[in-house]
């Protein structure tokens, strides 16, 4: 492995502002701008667009540090996290949404889904 | 030469001989024609559940519901005492729909004192009463009061809003609803209002998808891959312990995969986001600390095969309504609503108490992704489904006893649709 921070990918139609993580879990900064996505149809549409070697490379970063980010949420309030805690919240769910082309269906579709797609129009936030 | 080899009598099936044990046919769901009937007989009569109380937290909170299967879109609404209620979303001027969204074909919501139309103004109170006329001395022998909108009847109970589009509804809500589905009263859905809500347009009959919603027996093959490789049993299949019907509605609850809750499962027979978050397709492991949701004290009806261990009651309310609870302490509803004789309009929600912190968030998370890659195996096979069927080339089908659910929605079905063609009656006698 080597220590390069991996180029970021730009996100198509959008500015590029970077979305801080807090300090500790700064690791997991190279896939801040890809995967800190407020909303379920926004992570399901990037898992869509990645390919299997983009999802576990994300997968293996985030999947040892699920259990300290959850402990560091905690000390805050939901519904008032800073900035940073905010975007690591976002990261965990785009790790959970990760974690089932990882772990169950080997290809970022799910098996025998033919062409269906659920919309999920409404959901809490954060 | 290989034989049935299910008894009837000791089976479910058995328990309600009405249902028999013979070939079905789906052409209820394959026929422009039945449909047709169906409109009237069924979606026309049948007390339709439209949303919940908390869509509508104030006085002047309104949503719109569009019924594309009755050709109408009601407005619902919490009126000025409290008290909530439902209209045809028709304008009594020149027939304008009073709310939409962006565009006619939206649905709508939110807080108001009053409704306007807005194609000429006319104002319409949460009541219904029409308190404004732009130029009104220029209509002919008019009185306002003879213009209200037309009211549905609407009724609350336990916080689900129902309407019924009969212009006398054949039995009041409770009475529909029978002692089967009314064993539900208690459930502390008050509490339980984290919601994640979903749509779906499919290209299959409401039933058709509704079928595998209320069966297990396809459970251990399409979504076989709910188990890890090691517990996966495409031999061996899975039984349902407890079926229940009363009047058109029927119940299944399960106890766990072959008894063991998937919670108690060793860590190695479970994918590794499981333990990790300590979450998975049947919800959080640790329930929510509150007392109403211990199953200890939840009303007996919710659990009425008495199992132990139990995980899942699967309430399947005629017509088109469902919903799931389950014993980590949330639940979640399905709601059908056709758009032809082959096609539907899907809703999935999972309601969660709210979470108090980030953990109980991602779980809550961790769940709601999970269960809905479930959902769309059955999105995306039953497709297929329609088509197999609407090719014709087989008319009469066999039902196992796990199949009793199948069987009684077609059975039911075509119940409410021979009534209808005998005497124009809601609920069959
Ligand atoms: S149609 Fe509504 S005001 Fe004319
Ligand atoms: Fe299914």
């Amino acid at each position: 492995m080597s220590d390069a921070i991996p180029a970021i990918p730009a996100i198509p139609g959008s500015a590029t502002v970077l979305p801080i993580l807090p300090e500790t879990f700064s690791d997991l900064a190279p896939f801040a701008a890809r995967w800190c996505l407020p909303t379920e149809p926004a992570r399901y549409a990037e898992r869509l667009r990645s390919t299997m070697a983009e999802l576990e490379a994300f997968y293996d970063a985030a999947r040892p540090r699920v259990r300290e980010a959850m402990a560091h949420l905690d000390r805050f309030p939901l519904d008032a996290l800073p900035e940073p805690e905010e975007n690591l919240l976002h990261l965990v769910y785009s790790f959970v949404m990760v974690s089932l082309p990882v772990e169950v269906w080997h290809q970022p579709r799910v098996i025998d889904a033919g062409t269906a797609y659920f919309d999920r129009h409404l959901e809490p936030t954060p | 030469m290989a034989r049935a080899i299910k008894e009837a009598e000791a089976s479910w099936t058995g328990r309600y001989p009405e249902l028999g044990t013979g070939l079905v046919s789906y052409e209820d769901s394959i026929s422009p024609e039945f449909y047709e009937l169906e409109r009237e007989a069924i979606f026309r009569r049948a007390w339709l559940n439209v949303g919940r109380v908390e869509q509508l937290p104030r006085r002047g909170s309104y949503f719109t519901r569009d019924l594309a299967v009755a050709k109408t879109s009601v407005i619902v609404a919490r009126d000025l005492s409290g008290q909530v209620r439902a209209f045809h979303n028709v304008c009594r001027h020149r027939g304008n729909k009073l709310l939409w969204g962006t565009t006619p074909n939206d649905e709508t919501s939110g807080v108001c004192r009053e409704f306007m139309c807005r194609y000429h103004g006319w104002r319409y109170t949460l009541e219904g009463q029409l308190t404004f006329v732009l130029q009104e001395e220029e209509f002919f022998d008019f009185d306002r009061r003879d213009f209200p909108l037309v009211p549905v009847h609407c009724e609350v109970w336990e916080g689900f809003i129902f309407v019924n589009l009969a212009d006398q509804p054949g039995q009041t809500l409770t009475d529909f609803l029978g002692p089967m589905v009314r064993g539900l009263e208690g459930y502390p859905f008050h509490l339980v209002t984290e919601r994640y809500a979903f749509r779906a347009d499919l290209n299959s009959n409401w039933k058709i998808y509704l079928d595998a919603f209320q069966e297990y027996y396809h459970a251990s093959v399409l979504h076989s891959q709910q188990q890890v490789p090691s517990l996966r049993s495409f031999a061996t299949g899975y039984k349902a312990p407890h079926y229940q019907i009363d009047g058109p509605h029927r119940l299944v609850s399960t106890g766990g995969w072959k008894g063991v809750p998937r919670h108690q499962l060793p860590h190695d027979k479970m994918y590794p986001l499981e333990p990790l978050t300590e979450a998975g397709l049947m919800g959080p492991w640790q329930r929510p600390d509150i007392p109403e949701l211990d199953p200890a004290n939840l009303p007996p009806g919710i659990n009425p095969g008495g199992l132990d261990p139990w995980s899942i009651s699967n309430f399947q309310i005629f017509p088109n309504f469902v919903i799931l609870l389950y014993e980590r302490g949330w639940y979640l509803t399905y709601h059908y609503w056709p758009t032809s004789h082959r096609t539907h309009m899907w809703e999935m929600s999972y309601y969660f108490p709210p979470s108090r912190n980030a953990s109980e968030r991602i779980r809550h998370e961790v769940t709601a992704v999970i269960s809905k890659e479930a959902g769309l195996q059955d999105a995306g096979t039953l497709d297929g489904t329609q088509m197999g069927l609407e090719s014709r080339v087989v008319s009469r089908w066999p039902l196992s006893d796990q199949e009793i659910t199948v069987r009684h929605l077609h059975k039911t079905t075509g119940d409410w649709v021979q009534a209808y063609l005998r005497d124009g009656m809601g609920a069959p006698a």
